[in-house]
């Protein structure tokens, strides 16, 4: 719907082309507007304040991740994903070190599939955490953005103990972490979830039962089940049309079917549904945490099997097979066997699922990301029309888009 | 000096000194103090420091050099126009609302008066009536500014701005009506005067807010929106177009947007204290009679400046705490739920006052 000759007049400065007194009203949001919060531009249609068409427009955020990647070694695309979904790396750092296990045929350690929930689950949290206190702060009640960005930091600061960085966390590795948990760290993790708990308690008796809040999101960006399966969707917004898709049951990973946690569902779709689910999400992620916590197995954080990971100095000094090791994993890298896979995880904003195809080599031939709210941003012009503009707001902050893992 | 103070005593010169003294000391230093206040406020409420790094050598103020940094900031930013403005509106819009603002206060009385000296710029028969005049002058500025800058975001945000402040202005009317019900006049000194009566002996002063309950709380909500401060602040709606009216507009324009609002803010809270909370009247203070004349006068500032700080307290808390109304929300609490409570207010007045008087 690019009207050539308005766009022609922009360029060329003129301003006489825009006609005000027409009824339908074309306005750019984005791709610089301070709810557009990855880079993204939708071209609004407006008859009044109602919006009647609207063109998303993505890429803005493009950086080959995928290109890249075939032109680096297996590990070296770890330090790459951190950069996908930027508010959960660790579960970006989680999905793609489970395909190349998954393409080994081989399983991390119990010790570190136990932590590896935990760390999955703290950045299921923070992912959540922003979501919210970006849709709160958009409708104007920007303290909860900032409580939730506090009880967010409590979670950050766990992150960086256990990997030494808050976002590029490269943490994981094939068939194990990079690290074991640090000394003391379940008694903080403790201490951070009681604050956390805290933090959920004081904004569900500010927020969710705030009048205002409820008539911006209530009935706003309804979607029904049909249209969200055709749409595609995964993750806390098909849960929230009704349906109790969640890969951590549909399709168990990790250690995930020893725990107990129960699968929020909302029931029309909306955007209060959305954001009760996600709140229902953090609480569930507690429980698994503190599951998790509790069964700790003692016992390696890293993989036995030769050719995984760099063999102990005393070995690489002492004996051959050590050493021909060492030098084929930095000379060749990890060569994982001839095949494909694909390989699904719940990220924080639903199916994050990647695809990697291997001829033996030690480069990748084709490392694919599923990205979960790319049939999110799709559905934007099917939520959003009949509604005002305001309306893109919550909705928009309830499509958790996150640039990194959309544009890739 | 008999000279000076005979000039002093020409009404016009004086009604000019009462203007800059209550304009200059009272409504613009609080309404700047007021920005560093809501800042400090809300750092507080969201577990922030809030301004601390403006500074002379170690002196910071507690972010008090902050006012200063702003404002010699917009003094030398760069005043932008974007092509295609209306030139003139688009020059004078952002004082209508300043000027809406401050002529609030002429009808304020901030203390009793003393002998023929009253503490207020101008007593005028039609009194609150000036009010309802001139806060719909400011309606002008979010218009002009939103349609005189060429910008589609502005001129969604001028045409809410102009549409939610003249719906509010109906009901904000007949939410006084009661007041003028009960009190028999529109002059302010005649309704804060009016609030110094006692209900069963000595016992509850005729505050506004205790015969018109529903009268303050309409009221209020009227003005807060009038003003377009949170939660009726679609107008500017910093999240989805960005920040409305004012969008284009850059430096001293811009903080003029920025001072008119608190500007306003202060004058909402001066109203409420003088119309519904006894004005400068301090209860049951008649029972001491032999109290100094200075004293009381002094007593009857604080009393009022305490009150209108409360009130402005009170707005920002407001702000910090609730989400926004979307813009079609605020109409249609306006219309369907507002109006018909303030008519029926004013029936229920009426029925009550024939019937005791």
């Amino acid at each position: 719907m690019t009207d050539m000759s308005a766009l022609q007049s922009r360029i060329e400065g003129d301003s006489s082309g825009e006609d005000f007194s027409a009824s339908i009203m074309s306005i750019e949001i984005g791709p610089a507007h301070p709810a557009m919060h990855g880079i993204v531009r939708f071209t609004t249609h407006l008859d009044g304040e109602l919006i009647v068409g609207m063109d998303p427009e993505i890429g803005y955020l493009h950086r080959g991740f995928e290109k890249e990647s075939e032109n680096s070694k297996w590990i070296q695309v770890i330090p790459y994903t951190d950069r996908l979904n930027y508010v959960s790396p660790l579960l970006n750092n989680i999905g793609y070190s489970m395909a190349v296990e998954k393409l080994y045929g081989i399983e991390a350690p119990r010790r570190a599939e136990f932590t590896r929930v935990i760390m999955g689950e703290i950045s299921r949290i923070t992912d959540h955490l922003t979501c919210l206190g970006a849709v709160a702060m958009e409708i104007g009640a920007f303290t909860f953005f900032l409580w939730f960005i506090k009880a967010r930091e409590y979670l950050w600061e766990l992150v960086e103990e256990m990997t030494g960085a808050r976002l590029t966390t490269n943490w994981t590795r094939f068939g194990g972490n990079a690290s074991d948990l640090p000394d003391g760290f379940l008694n903080d993790l403790a201490d951070r979830l009681v604050k956390l708990k805290e933090i959920m308690r004081e904004c569900d008796k500010l927020l969710t039962r705030n009048k205002i809040f409820i008539d911006r999101v209530k009935d706003v960006g309804s979607f029904s089940k049909e249209d969200a399966l055709s749409f595609g969707f995964t993750g806390p917004l098909l849960r929230a049309s009704g349906i109790p898709y969640d890969v951590r049951r549909a399709d168990p990973y990790s250690v995930y079917d020893e725990l107990d946690f129960e699968i929020p569902v909302g029931s029309v779709g909306d955007c209060f549904d959305r954001f009760l689910v996600r709140m229902e999400e953090i609480r569930q992620s507690i429980l698994i945490i503190e599951q998790a916590a509790d069964k700790m197995p003692e016992g390696p954080y890293m993989t036995d099997e030769r050719m995984m990971h760099y063999p102990d100095k005393k070995d690489v000094y002492g004996n051959i097979e050590g050493l021909i090791d060492h030098f084929k994993l930095v000379m060749e890298g990890h060569q994982p066997p001839a095949g494909e896979v694909y390989m699904p995880i719940e990220g924080g904003n639903g199916e994050m699922g990647f695809y990697l195809v291997s001829d033996g080599s030690g480069d990748p031939v084709r490392v694919r990301m599923r990205p979960p709210c790319f049939n999110l941003v799709a559905a934007m012009p099917a939520m959003t029309i009949g509604h005002y503009v305001a309306d893109i707001v919550p909705i928009f902050g309830s499509v958790n888009m996150i640039g990194g893992e959309l544009d890739r | 000096m008999e000279i000076i103070l005979e000039i002093i005593m020409i009404p016009a010169v004086l009604a000019t000194i009462k203007i800059l003294v209550i304009i200059l000391m009272f409504a613009m230093p609080l309404g700047t103090v007021l920005t560093l206040m809501e800042r400090k406020w809300s750092a507080m409420i969201q577990d922030r420091v809030g301004p601390n790094r403006a500074n002379i050598g170690k002196f910071t103020g507690h972010g008090a050099l902050h006012l200063a940094a702003d404002g010699l900031k917009s003094i030398f930013k760069e005043d932008t126009m974007p092509k295609g403005a209306d030139g003139f509106l688009y020059l004078i819009a952002p004082f209508f609302g300043l000027i809406a603002g401050v002529a609030t206060f002429a009808i304020i009385p901030l203390a009793g008066p003393i002998g023929d000296f009253t503490f207020q710029v101008t007593d005028i028969e039609p009194g609150l009536l000036f009010i309802f005049a001139i806060t719909s002058l400011s309606v002008y500025g979010a218009v002009l500014a939103g349609s005189s800058s060429n910008s589609k975001f502005a001129l969604l945000g001028g045409t809410r701005a102009a549409a939610q402040m003249i719906s509010y202005e109906v009901f904000m009317g007949l939410a006084l009506m009661g007041i003028f019900m009960v009190y028999g006049t529109t002059r302010v000194s005649g309704i804060v005067d009016g609030q110094n009566e006692y209900w069963f002996g000595n016992l509850i002063p005729m505050w506004g807010v205790f015969t018109q309950p529903l009268g303050f709380l309409l009221f209020f909500t009227a003005l807060v929106a009038e003003t377009k401060r949170a939660p009726f602040d679609a107008p500017e709606g910093e999240s989805e177009i960005v920040a409305g009216y004012f969008l284009e507009y850059s430096g001293m324009r811009w903080s003029a947007f920025m001072l008119a609002e608190y500007v306003a803010l202060v004058g909402v809270a001066s109203l409420i204290t003088t119309l519904f909370f006894g004005g400068y009247h301090i209860p049951w203070l008649h029972l001491w009679e032999s109290a100094p004349q200075w004293l009381v006068t002094i007593m009857q500032v604080i009393k009022f400046s305490i009150f209108t700080l409360f009130f402005c307290w009170f707005q920002i808390q407001l702000r910090w705490t609730v989400p926004k109304f979307r813009f079609d929300q605020t109409m249609s609490l306006g219309w369907k739920k507002l109006l018909p409570l303030s008519l029926v207010n004013v029936i229920v007045t009426a029925f009550v006052i024939l019937a005791f008087a």
